[in-house]
């Protein structure tokens, strides 16, 4: 029965298959430079996926053996036959570490842009679909939280989770970067939803008596969500900076519950005193490898899905140029 | 928007659970010790009035004082604040004379090999945490070369020796006269600020070119083009000068940006700006230089916007305050 869970039943479905297949067309259609970043970009993440899912069996250790056969593994060993990028001072296998902090990593960055997501996007579209106090005083928070450099609010919430009992694991990490981020998809999502309340097929949708839930549902979502899969690839690229950040000052990853790479490089800076490099550019390296990918598909995404380029980047460097009459709309 | 984020912050570490006192002090303290302290800083009387005071002692300029060391806030800003300047004054200088220029070069050959190699650069600039790159500078210019100090603002004697004005140790060795100083201060400052700046070029690069090639877009370029002058000129004169004015503010918001940097930047050189301080103060769980150090943060941000729309104002002639 495999076709029938490919053919859709129902003519309501056959749209929706279609719309599907109409959103993936900019992708096939995409050619040159961006179809080049893209698929660079996609194979380098690839790379890193299968690394994270085939981690037991790519690795010869785990992430925290330091012996193996009952013989202790050297410390500080410089890279060799048995240990491909070298040992740690404790006697980790580097390339272990690695391999196993891609499993930190894109679990993480998913979690993260996923709570930033639905936390984001539905607060920005209501916020902007009804506007009023509570569009003004949201917009007022996340501007305060946006204008704030993200690195210190995350520090900060990580920080404060760190000293209550949660303790410091994959979803206190995840929710630091997500309070980092919403900010960000809200207010895109939210300034987009604005200038789209006043379009004629939004308009006449109120005017056919559309409750708003289906207003912001069937005309509304679709249109502003187009902007998302960019957004949320460059974000989940930021968000490996912002995670290593977080390692690298302490407040990431405990070294117990996974190999986090910002982590390990912060324990080689005082390697680096002595000359010993391997244990800190091989995470170095994949970090840059992986953040690297994710931003080459982000572009290569943003280019070909939006070939107008006027959503640029992140929201940040993105210029409100709202117009007089939305400006009225703000006002009240 | 100030009072927003004092809000949230003195929200954010009241809601915190545990106590502050005692997890600024270690667990072995008397109580009696904790309540006076709880008394003196008012921890003790309600929310409400706590926030009332502790606003009030913003508007006044008092932004408090640490618990661990005891430091009044507007010491840090005068000593760790000057050195987090110099850094992040000399990073941005660093940040724009690459990346303004790559910027600039890969828009106007859009699509060549030239534009994709400063953005492939860009992005990889981008990639690159600044720790990391820190951490890589000091091995190879540091440790191998030797050609380098790896940590710290200055070297023992030039801060002995050293007569402070400004706390900022570059101009003081300018003020001086000082050659030997400055020679050992720039020395110090060139590692930290090449990390940070070459970290925040990437961003530039970007939206440099993203401008250019808006704006060579435009009616203008091609009215320029049309009377026949000198695609040079239409590109220097015309296209460049405009696609500049949105990186102004971007320069400056991204100030931000570069602040964030700045605290791994310090913690990688040991360079004991505010960024520095501010690691140390959440290691001892000091919730007053933690807040204190936030609210000067947010506060430089906010300063920092406004003067970015005054030069906009001065640069754009259609944009009038």
């Amino acid at each position: 029965m495999a076709t029938s869970t490919l053919r859709p039943r129902t003519p309501h479905g056959r749209a929706r298959l279609i719309a599907a297949g109409r959103a993936m067309q900019p992708i096939r259609d995409a050619s040159g430079i961006a179809r080049t970043m893209l698929w660079t970009g996609v194979g380098i993440t690839g790379f890193f996926v299968v690394l994270a899912l085939f981690a037991p069996l790519l690795s010869r250790y785990d992430f925290n053996d330091y012996r193996a056969n009952g013989v202790r593994f050297p410390a500080l060993d410089p890279p060799s036959g048995l240990h491909w990028m070298g040992t740690t001072v404790q006697s980790d296998d580097v390339m272990a570490r690695v391999i196993y902090g891609t499993q930190t990593e894109l679990k993480v960055v998913i979690a993260a842009v996923v709570m930033s997501l639905t936390l984001g996007v539905p607060l920005g579209l209501i916020s902007g679909y009804f506007g009023g106090t509570l569009d003004r005083a949201l917009v007022l928070v996340m501007d305060a939280l946006f204008a704030f450099p993200y690195l210190l609010i995350a520090i900060v919430i990580a920080f404060l989770l760190s000293t209550s009992s949660i303790g410091g694991g994959i979803l206190t990490a995840a929710f630091a970067i997500t309070v980092a981020y919403v900010p960000l998809y809200f207010r895109v999502v939210r300034n987009h939803v604005v200038s789209l309340r006043e379009e004629a097929y939004v308009d006449a949708a109120r005017a056919l008596g559309a409750r708003p839930r289906t207003v912001i549902r069937k005309y509304v979502f679709f249109n502003v969500v187009q902007n998302v899969p960019p957004i949320a690839t460059l974000n989940a690229a930021d968000a490996i900076l912002l995670l290593a950040a977080l390692g690298f000052l302490g407040y990431g990853i405990q070294p117990s519950q996974g190999a986090e790479w910002g982590y390990d490089i912060s324990r080689a800076v005082s390697d680096a005193a002595s000359g010993v490099w391997w244990t800190g550019l091989f995470p170095g390296i994949a970090i840059v490898l992986l953040v690297t990918g994710l931003t080459l598909v982000g572009e290569g995404l943003n280019e070909t899905i939006n070939p107008v380029l006027r959503q640029r980047r992140f929201g940040h460097f993105e210029f409100d140029e709202r117009e007089p009459r939305e400006e009225a709309l703000l006002e009240g | 928007m100030v009072l927003i984020l004092l809000t949230l912050v003195f929200l954010l570490l009241r809601v915190a659970p545990g106590n502050p006192i005692q997890a600024a002090l270690g667990g072995h303290v008397p109580e009696q010790y904790v309540h006076q302290i709880e008394h003196k800083l008012g921890f003790d009387k309600p929310l409400l009035t706590q926030y009332g005071d502790y606003l009030w002692n913003v508007v006044r300029g008092d932004l408090g004082t640490t618990i661990t060391d005891n430091r009044p806030l507007s010491q840090i800003i005068t000593q760790n604040g000057a050195a987090t300047f110099e850094l992040a004054i000399f990073a941005m200088l660093i940040a724009v004379m690459v990346g303004v220029p790559l910027g600039l070069i890969a828009g106007r050959n859009r699509d060549t090999p030239l534009d994709v190699g400063c953005r492939v650069f860009g992005i990889v600039a981008y990639a690159t945490p600044v720790f990391f790159l820190g951490l890589m500078s000091q091995l190879v210019f540091g440790i191998w070369l030797g050609w380098l100090p790896i940590s710290g603002q200055a070297s023992p004697t030039t801060q002995a020796f050293l007569q402070t004005h400004t706390n900022i140790l570059f101009v003081d060795a300018i003020w001086d006269g000082d050659g030997a100083a400055l020679w050992d201060v720039t020395r110090h400052l060139i590692l930290p600020a090449m990390t940070l700046g070459l970290a925040t070029a990437g961003i530039f690069i970007r939206l440099t070119r993203i401008n250019v090639i808006r704006t060579l877009r435009d009616d203008y370029i091609e009215a320029a083009r049309a009377r026949g002058i000198a695609e040079r000129r239409v590109v220097f004169h015309h296209a460049f000068k405009n696609a500049l004015v949105p990186v102004i503010t971007i320069v400056g918001l991204n100030l931000a940006i570069l602040f964030g940097g700045a605290v791994l930047t310090e913690t990688t050189f040991n360079w004991p700006g505010i960024g520095h301080e501010l690691v140390l103060y959440l290691e001892n769980r000091d919730y007053a230089g933690v807040q204190g150090i936030i609210v000067v943060f947010a506060l430089v941000v906010v300063a920092v916007s406004v003067v970015v729309d005054f030069i906009n104002a001065y640069v754009d002639p259609r944009i009038r305050y």
